[in-house]
C-alpha cells in the first residue's frame, strides 16, 4: 500500500538520505501542467497551460491576481496553490493597510519562502505541493526553459507585445504538438503602469492569430471529439477572469476562485 | 509618562460580560501628560523639509528640562518632530528604531520612506487611541525619498493630514499664520531658515513654554542634518514688554511712593512717618503728588 | 502639579459638510476640502471625498481619524470582494456594506456621518445616507455634516422629492439634469461658507455617469 515506511511524515529521513514528502510535492509540481512567467524592464508575462481533469470539467484556475502589482502562476497543486494566493493577498492587503503602500514583491516571495519551509520541519505538516511563478515550471517545462534560456538576454528591452508573444512561443513548446489555442492557456500582463490582469480569451486568440504561431506548426494531431465543451467552460471563466482589471461582468462568478 | 490609574480593579471578575461599561462606571481614568515639549514647526522648501524646535522640557507649568532633543531622524529619508509628552515621544522612538532594523535587515535595497513612516505612525497613535491608552503627543513627520518630499502630522488621537507646512500646540496659532502669509514653493535653505526663526521668535514671545534653546533640522535627499543648540536674538524692550497692562482700560498700575503723611508735621521735632500710598493710574490725585 | 489639560476625550469634530444628488443617469458627490480642529484650520486641502468602487463614492465628515480607519476598512473589504468575485462592488451592496462596518463599532462609533453616492446597476443615481452608527436609506439627495443644517433645507425646498410615503413608491432622483445638479451643489456650497466655519476653502465635486468618472474644483471663501 504505501510505497515504503519512510514517508509517512515530512521529518523522518530514509536510510538513503532522503526526504520522501519533499519529493513527493516537487514531483506535483513536475507532473502540473506548465507556468511560465518572463520578464522586461518595463512588464512581467505570466503564461500557463490549462488542462481540464476530464472530459466533462474544465480546468482549474492557475493564475491569480495577488494586488494590482504582484500575479502569480502555478503548477502543481490547485488547492495549495489557492491557499498560498489567499495568504499572499492578505499580505499584500496588511501592508497597504499599514504603510499606504504596495508591498514589495521581493518580500513576499521571501516571506513565502520562510512559510514553506517551516513545514519541511513539522512533522504534523506536509510541503506544500505546488510551485509558483519561477521562469518555467510544471510538466514538459524543459522544453519552455530551452526556449527561454536560448532567448531571455533579449528578454529586457522587449516590447510589451513581445514578450506576450515569447510567452506563447515557450508554452506551445510545452504542448508537444498539440495545437495553441486560448483556450488550453491563460496569459497575464503586469508592467508599469498597467496594473496585473488576466488578458481574455478573445485577446489571448487574436494574439496567437496575428502571431501566426499555429502555422509554423507541423499539422495539428487530430483533436479530442470533447475539446470544444472544455473550451467552452474555460472561455467563460478565461472572460469572468479578465474583468477584475477592467469592467466588472454583472454575470455570475466562476466557481474556482 | 502618561498616568492611567483606576479606582476600581479594571477587571472586575462578577462583571466580566459588558467589560468596556462596567469599567467606565465603575472606575475613573486620569489622563495627563507630565513632562512636555511645546510647539514644533516645519515646512517644505526648494530641496526639502526644514523642521524647529526649541529644546524645553516643562513639568506643568515649570521648565524642568533644557535640553530635550525633540527632532529625530528616522531612518534614512524621514524626519520627525514631536510635542506633547516627553516619554511617550522617547516610547514612539523605540518603536521606529525596531520597525527600521526589522526593514533594514530585509536587506533587498528596499526602504520605508517618510510616507509609509507616516502611515505607520498613524495608525499606532490611532490604535493606542482605541484603547483609551493615548500616547500623549503631536508628531510632525517630514522627509524626502525618490525626490518627493513629505510633510505631514499625526495627532494623539490619530488625526493626520499632510501640508506644504505644519506647525503643533501653540504654533498653529501663531506660526501658521505666518506661514501662509510667506511660504512660497521654492523657498532657499537660507529663507527657509530665517522663516522658521521667524516663527520661533514670535512663538518665544508669547508662548511661556518656549524656551530660547532651539534646533533646527534639514532632510534632503542627501541626508538628514540637525543643527546644534542655538538661541534667537530677541529684543525685549518694547514698551509693551516693558509694562504690559500700563493705560489698559480697567488695569491697576501700582505705585508705591514713600510720602509723608502731613508737610506740616515737620515742625515738631519728630522722624517722619512714612506711610506707603498705594493708587490707581491716572487718578488727579496721583498726579499732583507724583509731581510733588 | 495642577491639571492643565481638559478631560482627553477620544473624539474631535473635524468639520465639513458632503452632498450627493442622485438623476437618472448621473449622481453628483461633492464635499468641502477644509479640516479644522475647534477655531483652527488643519489644512486647507484635505479630499473627504473616497471612491470605494467604479461606481461608488462616499463623502464623510465627522472625526478625520475615524473617517480615515473607515475607509481603509471598506478598501480592504473590496480588494477581498473583488479577489473572491471577480467585479467591482455594486453601490447598493456598498451601501449595505457601510452599514454593516459603522453597527459593527456600535458601541464605540465611528464618528463619522455619511453620504453614499453612486450608480446602481440600472445605471441609475443612487444616493444613501447614514447615521454615525449605520442607519441607512436609499433618497434622490442628501447632506451631511457640520453644513447640512444650512444645506439640508435648501435642498429640500429646491428639489420637492416626492414624500417616501406615496404608495406606490416614486422614484427618487431628482428631475434636475446633471449641469443643474452641478450648479445647485456650487450654490449651496458657496451659501453654507457664508454662515458655517467649518465648511469653506475649496469645493470638490465628482460625478458618476455612464461615462464614468469625473472632478471638478470651485474655490471657496477662505475666512
Amino acid at each position: 500500500m504505501f510505497r515504503n515506511q519512510y514517508d509517512t511524515d515530512v521529518t523522518t529521513w530514509s536510510p538513503t538520505g532522503r526526504l520522501f514528502q519533499v519529493e513527493y510535492s516537487m514531483e506535483a509540481v513536475k507532473q502540473g501542467s506548465a507556468a511560465i512567467g518572463l520578464r522586461s524592464k518595463t512588464h512581467v508575462v505570466l503564461a500557463c497551460v490549462n488542462k481540464a481533469n476530464s472530459e466533462l470539467s474544465s480546468h482549474q484556475k492557475k493564475i491569480f491576481k495577488v494586488d494590482d502589482h504582484i500575479g502569480v502562476a502555478i503548477a502543481g497543486l490547485t488547492a495549495d496553490g489557492r491557499v498560498l494566493s489567499r495568504y499572499m493577498r492578505s499580505e499584500a492587503i496588511n501592508h497597504s493597510f499599514t504603510y499606504e503602500s504596495p508591498l514589495p514583491v521581493g518580500r513576499l516571495v521571501v516571506q513565502l519562502a520562510d512559510k514553506a519551509q517551516v513545514c519541511t520541519q513539522r512533522s504534523w505538516k506536509r510541503p506544500y505541493g505546488v510551485g509558483l511563478l519561477a521562469f518555467a515550471i510544471g510538466s514538459r517545462s524543459q522544453a519552455a526553459k530551452t526556449y527561454l534560456e536560448r532567448r531571455f538576454e533579449n528578454f529586457t528591452n522587449s516590447s510589451r507585445e513581445d514578450l506576450i508573444k515569447d510567452a506563447l512561443i515557450a508554452t506551445r513548446e510545452t504542448l508537444q504538438g498539440e495545437k495553441l489555442k486560448s483556450s488550453i492557456c491563460t496569459v497575464s500582463v503586469v508592467g508599469v503602469g498597467e496594473p496585473f490582469h488576466i488578458l481574455d480569451q478573445e485577446t489571448v486568440q487574436q494574439l496567437i492569430d496575428t502571431f501566426e504561431l499555429v502555422t509554423e506548426e507541423e499539422p495539428p494531431a487530430p483533436e479530442p471529439a470533447s475539446e470544444p465543451a472544455a473550451a467552452d467552460q474555460g472561455g467563460a471563466e478565461q472572460g469572468a477572469g479578465a474583468e477584475q482589471g477592467a469592467a466588472p461582468d454583472e454575470g455570475v462568478a466562476p466557481m474556482d476562485i | 509618562m502618561t498616568r492611567k490609574t483606576s479606582l476600581t480593579m479594571e477587571s472586575n471578575q462578577s462583571n466580566q460580560h459588558n467589560s468596556l461599561l462596567a469599567s467606565e462606571a465603575d472606575s475613573q481614568r486620569t489622563l495627563y501628560p507630565y513632562v512636555t515639549g511645546t510647539s514644533v514647526v516645519a515646512i517644505k522648501y526648494k530641496d526639502g523639509i526644514l523642521m524647529a524646535s526649541d529644546m524645553g522640557g516643562s513639568y506643568g507649568s515649570t521648565l524642568r528640562y533644557k535640553s530635550v532633543e525633540r527632532i529625530k531622524p528616522v531612518g534614512k529619508h524621514s524626519l520627525l518632530g514631536a510635542s506633547g509628552e516627553i516619554s511617550d515621544f522617547q516610547e514612539i522612538l523605540r518603536y521606529l528604531d525596531e520597525l527600521i532594523l526589522y526593514d533594514n535587515m530585509w536587506d533587498d535595497g528596499n526602504s520605508l520612506g517618510p510616507k509609509e513612516v507616516h502611515s505607520y505612525l498613524t495608525r499606532v497613535m490611532y490604535n493606542r487611541r482605541n484603547k483609551f491608552n493615548p500616547l500623549w503627543n503631536s508628531l510632525i513627520l517630514g522627509g524626502v525619498k525618490n525626490g518627493h518630499k513629505y510633510l505631514g502630522m499625526v495627532s494623539m488621537i490619530g488625526v493626520n493630514f499632510e501640508d506644504d507646512h505644519v506647525a503643533t500646540g501653540f504654533g498653529n496659532h501663531l506660526a501658521r499664520p505666518i506661514l501662509r502669509d510667506e511660504w512660497h514653493e521654492n523657498l532657499s535653505f537660507e529663507d527657509g531658515v530665517k522663516l522658521l526663526e521667524k516663527c520661533m521668535r514670535v512663538l518665544l514671545y508669547r508662548d511661556r513654554s518656549a524656551i530660547n534653546k532651539l534646533q533646527i533640522a534639514k532632510i534632503t535627499e542627501e541626508g538628514v542634518t540637525v543643527s546644534q543648540p542655538y538661541s534667537l536674538k530677541t529684543f525685549w524692550g518694547f514698551s509693551a514688554f516693558q509694562n504690559p497692562t500700563v493705560g489698559a482700560e480697567g488695569s491697576w498700575w501700582v505705585v508705591v511712593r514713600w510720602v509723608r503723611p502731613n508737610p506740616d508735621q515737620k515742625k515738631l521735632r519728630r522722624p517722619p512717618l512714612l506711610l506707603p500710598l498705594i493708587l490707581p493710574p491716572r487718578s488727579p490725585q496721583l498726579a499732583a503728588n507724583l509731581d510733588a | 502639579m495642577t491639571k492643565q489639560q481638559a478631560n482627553w476625550s477620544p473624539y474631535d469634530n473635524n468639520g465639513g459638510s458632503c452632498v450627493a444628488i442622485a438623476g437618472a443617469d448621473y449622481c453628483v458627490i461633492a464635499a468641502d476640502t477644509r479640516m479644522s480642529s475647534g477655531y483652527n484650520i488643519l489644512t486647507r486641502e484635505y479630499s473627504k471625498i473616497c471612491k470605494l468602487a467604479d461606481k461608488a463614492v462616499m463623502a464623510s465628515s465627522g472625526f478625520q481619524a475615524d473617517v480615515n480607519a473607515l475607509q481603509k476598512q471598506l478598501a480592504a473589504k473590496h480588494l477581498t470582494y473583488q479577489h473572491q468575485h471577480n467585479k467591482q462592488m455594486s453601490c447598493p451592496a456598498m451601501a449595505q456594506l457601510l452599514s454593516n462596518t459603522l453597527y459593527y463599532k456600535r458601541f464605540f462609533p465611528y464618528y463619522a456621518f455619511n453620504v453614499l453616492g453612486g450608480l446602481d446597476s440600472e445605471g441609475k443615481g443612487c444616493v444613501f445616507t447614514y447615521d454615525a452608527v449605520g442607519s441607512y436609506e436609499r433618497v434622490g439627495y442628501s447632506s451631511q455634516g457640520s453644513g447640512s443644517t444650512l444645506i439640508m433645507p435648501f435642498l429640500d425646498n429646491q428639489l420637492k422629492s416626492p414624500s417616501p410615503l406615496l404608495l406606490p413608491a416614486q422614484d427618487a432622483v431628482t428631475p434636475l439634469s446633471e449641469s443643474e445638479a452641478v450648479d445647485l451643489v456650487k450654490t449651496v456650497f458657496a451659501s453654507a461658507t457664508e454662515r458655517d466655519i467649518y465648511t469653506g476653502d475649496k469645493l470638490e465635486i465628482v460625478v458618476l455617469n455612464a461615462g464614468g468618472i469625473h472632478r471638478e474644483y470651485m474655490e471657496l471663501r477662505k475666512d
